[in-house]
């Protein structure tokens, strides 16, 4: 659905950001999109979008290229930032506003996902708290239908009730024409919802991989003791949480936080189990 | 439903479904629920869902139906008891014979607890 060819991209000549980077993205799978503060989440999301310009590389969007701003590619991309602006109207006149650009919007979806959300329709949407505007973009987003959903840590300013809401209208919105990628650093609200990991990392993707080859070739446990099998560990309370090998073909749990720091610390330790 | 942290989540699920069975809350020949709503109502990913359903279809312990979802098979009690015995005797038996082992808990001990937790949780 989404091929990246050796992007380069910077907002500084001296300073790349992205080096030559490469990779694809299929329909029918929630991308959690990993990395450290400025490795360039947020701007790896705007390059697929069309909001900034590669400096040279490729990119196709489904068979668009997204510098191009091309109507029928917009109306199949809905891009929930991390920052927002929304003006002094109240949802009925946004909607007004906005819906046309979007030919599959669904209203009726739209009132459903604003019920769930417990959001008021009558308020005026600056009057709201962050947290309420978020959930109106989100579902704003959602019930364009588009093909391609990119969210920009969408749990961010979500009370602890909404952040059950939105797994559930997430886990409701996956259908197998629908690519959805969310960059996150709070990987514990969602780790049971994404399903392929990419890692960002010095210029360029340090790891994309499925849950299920992560958790075949590594298994996460905690150890009472280190032993020299394991790739990786953080102290804990009763020992270590670790990563190594999966040498028995144990079926662990993978834990994301642990995993993102295994990469980032031992790099060139892992680069042999993934190609 | 709580996720434990040290077992894969398909398999935490698996479990749940399993649990199900064994509790004839869904009885053979039904439907299970679809991979969307155990997703919804789990909160995961339908793809982990998928994966589960998968291992249970190849468990026979449910069997898709083209076109209209997933059922429980007719002999899903069995099949059920069956994989959750192997992977009993398998991977938790032995932590719990080291247990055994190194507190020297006695058999006598053992079948007098197991007789009382059977009388006080199954034969209200």
């Amino acid at each position: 659905m989404i091929k990246v060819n050796n992007l380069n991209f910077g907002y500084s000549k001296h300073q790349p950001l992205f080096k030559n980077m490469s990779f694809q993205l299929s329909a029918g799978h929630i991308y959690g999109l990993l990395g450290k503060n400025g490795a360039g989440k947020s701007s790896l999301l705007k390059n697929l979008a069309g909001l900034v310009y590669a400096k040279s590389g490729t990119l196709d969007v489904f068979g668009f290229d997204p510098s191009s701003r091309q109507p029928a590619m917009l109306e199949q991309i809905c891009f929930i930032p991390e920052e927002f602006y929304l003006p002094a109207i109240k949802i009925d006149a946004y909607l007004k506003a906005n819906a046309p650009f979007y030919k599959n919007f669904n209203h009726d979806y739209f009132t459903d996902l604003m019920k769930e959300f417990d959001i008021p329709v009558s308020q005026k949407l600056t009057n709201m708290s962050y947290g309420q505007k978020k959930k109106v973009i989100i579902a704003f987003g959602l019930a364009t239908q588009a093909k391609l959903i990119i969210m920009d840590e969408p749990t961010n300013g979500l009370d602890i009730p909404s952040k059950t809401q939105f797994r559930k209208i997430m886990a409701s919105a996956l259908t197998d024409d629908r690519c959805i990628v969310i960059s996150t650093h709070q990987v514990r609200d969602l780790d049971n919802l994404i399903d392929t990991v990419i890692i960002l990392d010095e210029n360029n993707i340090a790891l994309q991989a499925s849950i299920e080859e992560i958790t075949e070739k590594l298994t996460f446990k905690k150890v009472k003791e280190m032993d020299p099998s394991i790739i990786y560990a953080e102290p804990s309370l009763s020992g270590f949480h670790a990563v190594m090998p999966n040498y028995h073909q144990e079926d662990s749990k993978l834990d994301m936080e642990l995993l993102f720091n295994a990469i980032l610390t031992e790099k060139t330790k892992f680069k042999p189990y993934f190609n | 439903m709580e996720f434990r942290d040290n077992k894969a989540i398909y398999l935490q699920i698996a479990d749940y479904v399993c649990e199900h069975i064994l509790l004839e809350k869904w009885k053979a020949d039904e439907k299970v629920p679809s991979v969307r709503e155990m997703a919804v109502e789990l909160e995961v990913n339908p793809n982990t869902i998928m994966r589960t359903y998968e291992l249970l279809q190849q468990q026979n312990i449910i069997s898709n139906k083209r076109g209209i979802g997933f059922f429980v098979t007719e002999k899903a009690i069995d099949q059920v008891k069956n994989f959750r015995k192997a992977h009993f005797m398998d991977h938790e038996l032995p932590v719990l014979f080291r247990n055994i082992y190194l507190l020297n808990i006695s058999f006598e001990e053992l079948k007098s607890k197991y007789e009382t937790f059977v009388n006080e949780n199954f034969n209200a």
